[in-house]
């Protein structure tokens, strides 16, 4: 490696040394890591990673580029890269520009040349926790007086952060009209929406029952998001004002809010699930899909517990009538999504849009809509 | 599904002889397979004629026969043991071409013998060009398209199937004479008439161009319960038309977005579906142009072949093994994986690092034969490398050859260099250095080869700044794509 020009340091005093954008300027946060081996730019600009740091498990990152297709949103929200070996690669062939130009020109910081395998390893071993990129020049009492000023991820409301204002339309089909309570949605799942024909309308996640309600809209969707999904009461209230009323699907932080609502409870999971590869079983067919996922929190099982042993959908009472598992993780078995069965509704932890990611789980786009069009 | 109880004797098929483009490979996966069949319950019947293998060693079988592997001797061996099934996809092209043979003549339908892994119709399938290319056809995949001529107007009938640019090589004349690669319409007909009048049958056969397109290869699994995972993703440093046994590649690819590479990966389970390989692994291999994303189906083996090998090694994901298990009615969630011990076999890998594999060639060995590097396997072996990075691994695989004798480039003007690399040859990439280290330029050095990856790379690492890259790593960013003239055809099979 090059010269140190800057340092990852955590919380707990780890530090990694590398070759730092900037010479002044910073960022902190949740560390975390994902394991995608492509995908970077989705990961950067998808809304869930607002707070944190990504950590590239892939040493290579930035290989084809950038282009405006690969964008989850309007900008990105994760607050720095830090990388094994970034690379530019504005002359890739579908580059529409460089990697580190780009993040450099958002302002988002990037270190290169960290020896990333060593700070998962801390990580997977350690957890998730706080920390940031520095300057070598800021001593680094001075970074953890930073660190420390951030507040933890356990009970922060960074939904709050990546709403919309206002109420925004996609969506052209005459198609069914979905309410969509955006606490942070990716492009991807508008998309994935306004290609089968349904209307999309994204409303601000402090948003009234009523609101969507007066939208006449065929189902209501809860959309992933950043943070902790316990922050988010009011969030919850509101989806119990939803279900029974109209259909409801839910994606990741989503998921995690309609299992709050139907009383269970969420924890923060020691290291999280961020990558392209995780198997997750279908427990009423027995398949298996790769999937992607992105999330530091999950929800508990029907009995309180954190992992689901059995192999089959288990059902429980709840406030909106039965309900049953209907996937789980088969990495560490936490629960990757459920099915209503008394009125219409049902969600997943992972990422079925991909973005980035394999598309195994497309079709419960189609489901989704099926289901609609059924109720 | 658990383990079928209704077979008990499993006929294994090993690969023969150690020969180019068919070596020690299929004796690791025939190992691997008998090791675990075995440790299954399963009694094991081997027949294979080189006795230098491990598999041979008395322990991994429960009979063995070094017998020749033609289905003449096999079916002798059927005969005598009675083996419920036959497990043929493990053996390389020799295991399939035999089971085929032995299908075909009726001895298995005669002695009741049950084709495990791939069966029959999934072997005609991937060994049928036209077969194949209907069938990929029928789920909405392409396939390199040709046709054929015997005059102007044929040709330019067939002209808006096989699309320009096209390859143009006239029948049965030696070293392709008088062919060419056809731009425009104008130059089409030219091409076309001189081939026809050049071949001694008058005929030409009209190529669909993938010249200077990436080649890509996925190693697929999939179960009985039709689970699918992609073990590995391989790319190719060399370019279309450097046979994948010859060519550098590298784990896991590294130049496609996400976007594209997830369609590449939904076209891999395409097509071990559509072939109907019901459990084991496939590898298949693509074409894809990263300008206009176009993704080419240009073969895959129903079988282990020699990238699982390098892809089991890669990713630490015993492709033989499971293959193996998966043959005799394990789900891939139902088989532990080997590495963590705790999360199950269906997952697909995600690596920390690069692997690459260099080629070993031997021309010295071989006095007369043509170096030049085409459709047709010429390396004698090859090195694997992991690294952190793709230049360290690179540089450790080509290191780890063992030449007897580097190539001796120090003589040789820019001029001649740069003109080598026209054609590829077994040392083109010691050129390629060679010319960087002279200060060539890398624009100038990748319009001869056209690799997506080398020179990329190549730029960034030279150029890179010690200090913080604030700005731009890399060059002047000119996509050097004028193609040169050797680098034709390539849509034409290349088995591994």
């Amino acid at each position: 490696m090059a010269e140190a020009t800057g340092y990852v340091l955590l919380e707990d005093g780890t530090c990694f040394e590398g070759e730092f954008c900037s010479l002044d300027g910073h960022a902190v946060g949740e560390v975390v890591f994902t394991t995608g081996m492509s995908g970077y730019q989705e990961s950067m600009t998808d809304p869930s990673y607002a707070g944190q740091l990504i950590a590239f498990t892939y040493p290579h990152i930035g290989n084809y580029g950038v282009s405006a297709r690969a964008m989850e949103s309007e900008r990105p929200w994760a607050r720095a890269a830090i990388m094994r070996e970034g690379c530019n690669r504005e002359d890739a062939p579908s580059a529409e520009g460089g990697w580190l130009d780009w993040l450099s020109e958002r302002g988002v910081m990037w270190i290169s040349g960290v020896d990333t395998r060593a700070l998962v390893r801390h990580i997977r071993h350690a957890g998730a926790m706080r920390g940031g990129v520095f300057p070598a020049a800021l001593p680094q009492a001075q970074a953890r007086a930073l660190i420390d000023a951030e507040p933890p991820m356990a009970g922060h409301d960074l939904a709050a952060l990546v709403t919309p204002t206002q109420v925004s339309r996609h969506g052209s089909g005459g198609g069914p009209r979905i309410a969509v309570l955006d606490t942070g949605i990716k492009a991807s799942m508008v998309r994935e929406l306004a290609a089968r024909g349904a209307r999309v309308s994204l409303h601000p996640c402090r948003s009234p029952a009523s609101e969507l309600l007066a939208e006449e809209p065929d189902a209501v969707f809860l959309a992933n998001g950043p943070g902790d999904p316990a922050a988010l009461g009011y969030v919850v209230e509101t989806v119990r004002e939803l279900v029974g009323k109209k259909p409801v699907w839910g994606i990741c932080l989503g998921h995690q809010l309609l299992c709050r609502a139907l009383g269970l409870d969420t924890f923060k999971l020691p290291f999280g699930h961020r990558g392209a590869n995780h198997p997750v079983k279908d427990l009423q067919t027995g398949r298996v899909e790769i999937t992607s996922q992105n999330h530091g929190f999950a929800a508990v099982g029907p009995d309180g517990g954190r992992t689901i042993e059995q192999d089959e959908p288990v059902r429980w009472e709840t406030d909106f009538g039965a309900a049953s598992l209907s996937h789980v993780n088969l990495y560490d078995r936490t629960v990757e999504g459920l099915e209503l069965l008394d009125v219409p509704g049902g969600t997943v932890q992972y990422h079925p849009e991909a973005g980035p990611g394999p598309h195994d789980s497309l079709y419960l786009f189609d489901r989704f809509l099926e289901r609609i069009a059924a109720a | 599904m658990p383990r079928r109880s209704d077979i008990h004797k499993i006929l294994i098929l090993g690969s023969g002889p150690i020969v180019i483009g068919q070596a020690a490979e299929f004796d690791y996966s025939g190992v691997q397979a008998c090791k675990v069949l075995r440790e299954e319950g399963y009694e094991i019947v081997l027949v294979n004629s080189n006795p230098a293998t491990i598999m041979t060693d008395p322990e991994f079988a429960d009979a063995t026969y070094i017998e020749p592997l033609l289905p003449g001797p096999v079916a002798q061996v059927i005969e005598r043991e009675r083996p419920d099934a036959l497990l043929a996809t493990l053996g390389g092209q020799t295991g399939l071409n035999i089971a085929k043979a032995l299908h075909d003549d009726g001895t298995l339908e005669r002695f009741d013998v049950e084709l495990i892994g791939a069966k029959y119709e999934a072997i005609a399938c991937a060994e049928d060009r036209e077969l194949f290319a209907a069938r990929m056809a029928s789920v909405g995949l392409r396939t390199p398209t040709s046709a054929i001529a015997t005059s102007v107007a044929q040709a330019r009938g067939a002209l808006s199937d096989v699309g320009l640019p096209c390859i143009v090589r006239p029948a049965f004349t030696l070293g392709g004479r008088g062919g060419g690669i056809a731009r425009t319409a104008e130059e089409f007909e030219k091409v076309v008439a001189l081939g026809i009048e050049v071949s001694p049958i008058g005929q030409v056969l009209l190529d669909e161009s993938v010249l200077g397109w990436g080649e890509f290869e996925l190693e697929v699994m999939r179960d009985g319960a039709d689970n699918v995972v992609i073990v590995c993703s391989i790319e190719n440093v060399d370019p279309m038309g450097v046979h994948t046994g010859d060519s550098v590649t590298v784990a896991p690819q590294q130049t496609l977005t996400d976007r594209l590479y997830q369609r590449v990966r939904d076209q891999a389970i395409a097509v071990i579906r559509a072939v109907g390989v019901e459990t084991g692994g496939s590898n298949v291999q693509f074409a894809v142009d990263p300008r206009s994303e176009e993704i080419l189906v240009i073969e895959m083996n129903p079988r282990v072949s020699r990238s699982s090998a390098l892809a089991s090694k890669a990713t630490g994901f015993p492709i033989a093994k499971i293959a193996a298990r998966l043959a005799v009615g394990y789900r891939l969630d139902e088989i532990d994986n080997d590495i963590t011990g705790v999360t199950p076999a269906c997952f697909e890998p995600a690596i920390d690092y690069v692997v690459v594999k260099w080629p070993r060639f031997a021309f010295e060995k071989f006095p007369g034969v043509d170096p030049t590097l085409s459709t047709h396997m010429k390396s004698v072996g090859e090195a694997m490398a992991i690294g952190r990075t793709f230049q360290q691994a690179f540089a450790k695989a080509l290191r780890s050859r063992e030449l007897d004798k580097p190539p001796c480039l120090a003589g040789a003007s820019d001029e001649a260099l740069l003109a080598s690399l026209d054609t590829p040859g077994p040392a083109r990439f010691e050129t390629t250095l060679e010319l960087l280290g002279r200060g060539v330029s890398v624009d100038a050095v990748h319009e001869r080869t056209l690799s997506a990856l080398f020179a990329p790379w190549t730029r960034a690492r030279r150029s890179s700044p010690r200090a913080p890259p604030t700005t731009t790593p890399a060059g002047s960013g000119r996509r050097a794509v004028s193609p040169p003239r050797t680098r034709c055809g390539a849509a034409s099979a290349s088995r591994s």
